[in-house]
């Protein structure tokens, strides 16, 4: 049956379900763009070619040039773009529709005002290879954002350069790695907890370590006793999250730290959850040697449906020497001025891991974040994320198994096991909460919680958002209970319904081509 | 804090519904010893004016065309300043694409992912490959994940490099290879024509995984890719070709006709700004036969129960969420919002538009390479082709006549001292269709 409702029409729901957040809408049928086009159709004017016109075939012999006439781009006009893509941004969900509480992801708003510093000419417009003396003001940002961050982490040294989050995990291993060396003894192994994300091994593999899983405790901290036991002259370092992947702070942290010190080793923090503690504690405090910060998660830069982000990492004193060159330094000018330059003879560095300055634009974003935050803003946000997570976990733990006792941070994971008896599953809960307007949380992650479903709201949720969140799943326990179907039939609202992905991969079709003519 | 809903007020409310007395209780888990107990020493909050002064007075003292000093600017040297047109910026500037996350809810996230297949079959149509990837950091990154792909592909550790790659890729390269057991050789470029001979890779043994050539190379030149190709399969490598200059594929031969096995490089000169270096867009296309071993995310095709066809990431048990520490990259986070700019680019300027930008640049640069050429003491460096860089050799210092032409608001290319030492009177100058004839006069004037 439908229901009616206050605000717009009803969806089809079972009896009982109210769906206040989303309705049905029209839905705009697009093809992709090269269905568009049309010999002749143009997008774009180029000013006239002012200089000389000489025979093409004088500058490039032709065997090296192209003979397809690039004829797989579309013919389009401006307004066949403009209409494409406005069409198929319409099928995505955004922050700024709504709640989009995926764990470990960190969905928070992205202030429209970063956006706005990050495209002014002077920085959009800079060539990254302009002079030290005509790009100061880039220079002055990248060094205001890496003192702030290690104010934040407590650290001593911060470097902007990693790409993403991926990336700040294999240069901090990289810098682990070169300190030991310089120590006399890299060694092999790094250890990694089983709850941990899945760059964390692939970054570690990468970095030319072994990687030794460990078995997290019961509620998912570190277990003391098998980190004494493993830890040997052979374990260049241990790599773990804080709060950890299942929410919760690593109580024993310090302690933690002191073991893999005495045996010789460092300790990485994967800074993934780092929204849970900006303002409150400090890694560098924590005893942690280094730690990549995700810019793109707690420094509120855009998602951007997959990037960029932003993985800067920050070390301790010892390490500094070894983070990748070039480095912003403050020198003095022959007017005595102070004035920034670009160092690049750092003989200890492990190397450049990207070109250039790392993702520039992402760290504009970010400083003006922090700067727009302040000391007091920071902790606020903190705090409000903590509590919205936990205000979540107190309305759902008579409708959902919570996976862990203990002390939620920033996120709450639940798990299916209640809903598996009527034979609906995380996936099918997931897949429903869509039909209630909101984007599902992580799923299956972190895989050590069968079924988990990690609900991280950030502070960019008031209480009422919450609230339509906590009643639409609710109402989809009930649903798993009176009417398990419709809960694993789902999404009964979207342009599509779920995907052969199995089907999709064993036979790819990875990029379009026009019909055969028949 | 205008960017947290919740007012004081609401916080308390919300608290005492869970039974708590305070926010402090919530953070009890943290130990007393580890709690800051003091305000991070930061500057206090900026109001949204503040704010925008501070980031105006920053980016005032930078210098690009419009800012700063205000100098027209030949730099090139894998970031090229193009013309980009007004819509990418509005398109990608809508909520649903920004700030939306990456595609693994595909019921949602369809336009994402129809974006991102289109840009796999551009970068495919470019290149003259078969299957592309969603995008990867940057071209520096790219080539150096085309070097792991080649180790797993041929299980062979050696790799040779063109010398006259990228130096920045190459200290890229370094890195990522150095804990990789991974060894790596430098093929040596002729001098005259500044290009790798087939004979350099001939004679590089029959132990190497991947040959890779960058064309243009670093110094502009246009590769002979098909010769090189040969000479590569011969002592049974992988051919890579690394492109740092998107906008000369629409000129010159898609490298995998050629017989390139990975195409990887740069995507920023299709409507990315220059932004200091980053963010950028790497891309990285292969051949059906190598499809499992490439790095990152690829979106396909599917269908759903009712036969409706749409997108979904696929492949993905080759990744670092399924494969963890054997997955072929460790690669997460892409370049997805840029890698979205790049298609709308060429999209916009389509078929007829990319191939005239490219013609335009070639036009220019050949007009400046010529013009410069013929002024007294000054010389073309190399005798091959060139797409819109080409190296100068100067009467003096390359860095003299830099600051000379500083002092005359142009900032006049690269000088290559910095990377290659022996080259202390050479500049790189990069021209482009946003250069007019009189900025190119200008240069040539300053020059005299």
């Amino acid at each position: 049956m439908t229901h009616a409702l206050p605000h717009g029409r009803a969806t089809a729901t079972p009896e009982n379900a109210v769906i206040r957040k989303a309705s049905t809408h029209i839905n705009q049928n697009e093809g992709v763009i090269f269905e568009h086009s049309r010999p002749g159709r143009v997008g774009y004017k180029l000013p006239a070619l002012d200089v000389e016109a000489a025979p093409i075939d004088s500058m490039i012999d032709p065997k090296l040039r192209r003979d397809d006439d690039l004829a797989g781009l579309p013919e389009v006009s401006e307004v066949d773009v403009i209409r494409h893509y406005t069409r198929i941004s319409t099928w995505n969900y955004a922050v700024d529709y709504g709640m989009y509480p995926l764990g470990s992801c960190t969905m928070k708003y992205n202030p429209k005002l970063n956006e706005r510093v990050a495209r002014l000419e002077g920085f959009a417009a800079s060539h990254p290879y302009t002079p030290d003396d005509l790009a100061q003001g880039n220079l002055e940002l990248i060094l205001e954002l890496e003192e702030a961050l290690a104010e934040i982490t407590g650290l001593a040294a911060v470097s902007l350069q990693p790409a993403a989050g991926a990336q700040g995990e294999m240069t901090g291993l990289m810098v682990i790695r070169k300190c030991l060396e310089s120590r006399g003894d890299a060694r092999k192994i790094v250890l990694i907890p089983d709850s941990a994300h899945g760059t964390n091994p692939a970054s570690a593999a990468i970095s030319g370590y072994q990687v030794q899983t460990i078995k997290s405790s019961g509620n998912g901290a570190i277990d003391l006793e098998n980190l004494r036991q493993v830890v040997n002259e052979n374990v260049a370092a241990l790599m773990l999250t804080n709060p950890s992947t299942l929410g919760m702070f690593e109580e024993n942290i310090v302690e933690v730290c002191r073991i893999m010190h005495g045996a010789g080793g460092l300790v990485y923090m994967d800074g993934a959850n780092m929204n849970a503690l900006v303002g409150v504690t400090r890694p560098g405090d924590m005893g942690v040697d280094v730690i990549h910060l995700n810019l793109h998660k707690t420094f509120s830069t855009p998602h951007g449906g997959g990037g960029p982000g932003a993985g800067p990492i920050a070390v301790t004193k010892e390490l500094e020497s070894f983070l990748p060159f070039p480095r912003v330094v403050e020198e003095s000018n022959d007017e005595r001025q102070r004035v920034l330059r670009l160092n690049y003879d750092r003989p200890q560095s492990i190397g450049r891991v990207r070109a250039f300055h790392g993702n520039f634009s992402v760290l504009v974003r970010a400083l003006c974040y922090i700067l727009s935050l302040g000391p007091d803003g920071l902790r606020e946000a903190t705090e409000s994320a903590v509590l919205n997570a936990n205000y979540i976990a107190h309305h759902l733990k008579d409708d959902y198994e919570i996976a862990f006792d203990g002390k939620p941070m920033h996120e709450v994971i639940l798990n299916d096991k209640r809903q598996q008896k009527s034979g609906v599953h995380t996936l099918d809960i997931a897949k429903r909460l869509i039909d209630y307007g909101f984007h599902p949380m992580t799923i299956y992650f972190p895989l050590v919680v069968p079924g988990a479903m990690m609900i991280e709201p950030t502070e960019s949720e008031g209480r009422e958002e919450l609230d339509l969140f906590v009643d639409a799943m609710r109402s989809i326990a009930r649903e798993a209970e009176e009417n398990p179907e419709l809960v694993k039939s789902a999404p009964h609202n979207t342009r599509i319904g779920r995907l052969d992905e199995a089907g999709a991969a064993r036979k790819p079709v990875l990029r379009w081509k026009p019909a055969k003519a028949s | 804090m205008r960017y947290i809903p919740n007012s004081t007020q609401e916080r308390e409310a919300m608290l005492r519904e869970m039974g708590r007395q305070s926010i402090a209780e919530l953070f009890r888990g943290i130990p007393d010893q580890l709690q800051l107990n003091r305000p991070l020493n930061l500057p206090a909050a900026l109001s949204e004016t503040e704010a925008l002064s501070f980031f105006r007075d920053l980016a005032e003292r930078n210098t690009t065309r419009h800012t700063g000093e205000r100098m027209v600017s030949f730099l090139g040297a894998g970031a090229y300043d193009h013309f980009i047109p007004t819509i990418i910026d509005t398109l990608i500037s809508r909520a649903e694409f920004y700030t939306s996350y990456t595609p693994y809810q595909p019921e949602i996230s369809q336009g994402t992912l129809a974006a991102i297949f289109e840009f796999q079959t551009m970068i495919c149509e470019l290149t003259g490959m078969d299957v592309s990837n969603a995008s990867l950091y940057d071209g520096s990154t790219a080539t150096a994940e085309a070097v792991l792909m080649a180790e797993r592909v041929t299980r062979r550790s050696k790799v040779a490099l063109a010398a006259n790659l990228h130096p920045e890729y190459r200290q890229v390269v370094d890195t990522y290879v150095r804990n990789a057991g991974i060894t790596e050789q430098t093929i040596i470029t002729c001098a005259e024509t500044g290009t790798v001979l087939p004979e350099a890779i001939l004679n590089l043994g029959s132990d190497i995984a991947a040959v890779i050539v960058q064309s243009p190379n670093f110094f502009g030149g246009v590769e002979d890719l098909q010769k090189l190709a040969e000479a590569a399969h011969k002592i049974g490598a992988l051919f890579v070709v690394v492109v740092a200059e998107g906008l000369s594929l629409g000129l010159l031969q898609a490298p995998g006709k050629a017989g390139a096995d990975i195409v990887c490089g740069e995507a920023q000169s299709f409507g990315i700004p220059l932004s200091f270096g980053g963010s950028y867009c790497g891309f990285f296309a292969t051949t059906e036969k190598l499809l499992r071993q490439i790095p990152g995310r690829l979106v396909g095709q599917a269908s759903d129960s009712e036969g409706r066809s749409g997108f979904t990431l696929t492949l993905a048990t080759r990744e670092q969420h399924i494969r963890r520490e054997k997955a072929t990259s460790n690669i997460c986070t892409n370049q997805g919002l840029y890698a979205l700019m790049a298609t709308i680019y060429l999209s916009t300027l389509g078929r007829r538009g990319v191939r005239e930008v490219a013609e335009q640049n070639l036009q220019k640069a050949h007009y400046a390479a010529q013009r410069i050429a013929a002024l007294d003491g000054y010389q073309l460096c190399f005798t091959a082709p060139f797409f819109n860089e080409f190296v100068i050799s100067c009467p003096k210092p390359a860095q003299e006549v830099l600051d000379e032409l500083t002092d005359k608001k142009i900032i006049g290319g690269l000088a290559l001292e910095r990377f290659f030492p022996e080259m202390k009177n050479e500049v790189l100058v990069c021209v482009t269709e946003t250069t007019t004839k009189e900025e190119i006069d200008a240069l040539v004037e300053a020059l005299k």
